[in-house]
């Protein structure tokens, strides 16, 4: 590893962002439209609607949203011809996988700041906990989505493919993850089955921030952190010198 | 062995139940360019991936300056030049030099010779994808060339490009070689065989010649290159 190398390939994936309009409009603005979306949906209705459901989006939207943009990105590294290159050069492979995740933990703080700001100054969410641990929860929420969508990318042999993956290792997690029906009241399979699945222990810490002053996350954000450690070294194995 | 240039011996690789490369010996010398001459499809960038260190080889070995190929010392050693260009289409041609010479770790100065050598100076702050094939793989040759290195693999390099440019590139192509570098160019195209030190002829996997221009068509009697690689394979089958 080389602090070097892993910074000259965040810095690179940022430039590429940045010069990519549209990619960078949905990764800053269409969160705020969503959230106010959801705010406009519950305005004619009595009771906590949004600030119910709002915590579980604000952990899903850097998931997805890093998830499509990283399998897109690296399997466009890997099918390019770029990604066998930099491996012939002295690069690590975690310089690599380390400076993507860098560069979409950026991307997620900013966005997700984005999208708390509107939503606590616009639309009335109340946060209980500090402002800022919802912002962690947030990044590493978008670096598990990142390091699962690098290693999909390696099952995909195009973008169409890669893009598919996002209903199937996606939707069944926003089911199960408390949006819909409280995990306490998923028959006793299905809560067994959310609670090996990350993005649960997102939305309860976001609901955790949300909901007391003083919100104890840090079990969940280790669960987090544990699942997105997992992806990378997955990731990482993905990652081959030498193909057949 | 080879201190300073490549050798492979007796190197054999399947690729997808078909054998790609059949027993396959051979030596790049530094100082010189070796041509991989050969139709397309008969193993040129499969040989060029196992010097580089990215293929996997079912049996045989490739030395590179002394050592195994692909291990880490080599890696910054070596400029590989893939037959697609390898580059980022969505950076400006500067932007894709300035992050390739920081994984090397060489000087931001190195971005603006490279540049000049491939003749894109003025194309500096231009998009990559907004650039015709022959500049794309100008690009790409480009980065190659920025670790100044001792072993040059170019995989088709001057296809599609004009004859002036074309002229100019195995111009450096040579200068390099002067330099002390072993070049390694492939190319489908028979004309431009002459322009190397040393040739090697392939077919279907294997080697059928490896000698100079000259004496390979003293040898076979042939007026070019085409026709010699002609009376070659006759003689084979
Ligand atoms: N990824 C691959 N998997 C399996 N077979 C391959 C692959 N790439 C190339 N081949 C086969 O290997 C042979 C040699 O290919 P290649 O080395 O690309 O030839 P050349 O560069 O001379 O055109 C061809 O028959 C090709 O079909
Ligand atoms: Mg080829």
């Amino acid at each position: 590893m080389n602090a070097r190398i892993t910074f000259a390939v965040a810095r690179r994936v940022l430039i590429q962002l940045r010069r990519d309009r549209r990619t960078l409009a949905m990764l800053i603005v269409l969160p705020c439209v969503i959230m106010t979306l959801l705010w406009w949906m519950f305005t004619d209705r009595p009771g906590p609607g949004f600030s119910a459901l709002a915590p579980a989006l604000l952990a899903l939207i850097p998931f997805i949203v890093m998830f499509l943009v990283t399998s897109v990105t690296t399997l466009r590294e890997r099918t390019s011809g770029t990604l066998e290159r930099l491996l012939a050069m002295p690069m690590g492979k975690g310089d690599f996988l380390l400076g993507y995740a860098i560069a979409f933990g950026v991307v997620a703080a900013i966005q997700s700041a984005l999208a708390v700001a509107v939503s606590t100054w616009f639309l009335d969410l109340n946060v209980a906990g500090p402002v800022w641990v919802l912002m962690v929860v947030a990044v590493a929420d978008a670096v598990l989505g990142s390091a699962l969508g690098l290693f999909v990318s390696a099952f995909a042999q195009t973008e169409f493919q890669a893009v598919q993956f996002m209903p199937a290792l996606v939707i069944p997690q926003i089911l199960l993850c408390g949006l819909f029906v409280h995990r306490d009241e998923l028959p006793g399979f299905l809560h067994g089955v959310s609670d090996v699945l990350p993005l649960s222990y997102a939305v309860d810490a976001m609901n955790a921030v949300t909901g007391s002053t003083d919100p104890a996350v840090l079990g969940d954000l280790s669960v987090i952190v544990g699942f997105a450690l997992a992806a990378l070294v997955l990731g990482a194995l993905t990652l081959r010198r030498r193909t057949a | 062995m080879m201190k300073n240039g490549v050798a492979i011996d007796a190197l054999t690789v399947v690729r997808g139940g078909n054998t790609v490369l059949d027993d396959v010996t051979l030596e790049i010398p530094a100082g010189q360019v070796t041509g991989l001459l050969g139709p397309s499809g008969c193993g040129k960038s499969t040989l060029m991936r196992t010097v580089v260190g990215v293929q996997r080889i079912t049996s045989g070995t490739v030395t590179v300056f002394g050592e195994a190929a692909g291990s880490a010392a080599l890696r910054s050693r070596i400029g590989y030049v893939t037959q697609a260009p390898s580059v980022y289409d969505d950076l400006t041609v500067a932007e894709n030099l300035e992050f390739f010479a920081s994984v090397l770790g060489v000087p931001k100065a190195r971005v603006d010779s490279c540049l000049a050598l491939v003749d894109l100076t003025s194309y500096a702050d231009r998009v990559v994808a907004r650039l015709s094939g022959g500049q794309r793989s100008r690009v790409s040759l480009a980065v190659a060339l920025l670790g100044e290195p001792q072993l040059i693999v170019l995989d088709e390099p001057t296809v599609g490009l004009d004859p002036v440019l074309r002229q100019d590139l195995w111009q450096t192509f040579h200068r390099l070689a002067d330099d002390g570098a072993a070049v390694f160019v492939s190319s489908h195209v028979m004309d431009e065989a002459n322009r190397c030190d040393r040739l090697v002829l392939m077919r279907e996997g294997r080697v059928i010649a490896d000698d100079t221009p000259s004496a390979l068509l003293a040898s076979t009697g042939a007026d070019d290159i085409e026709s010699a690689f002609l009376d070659l394979v006759g003689g084979a089958a």
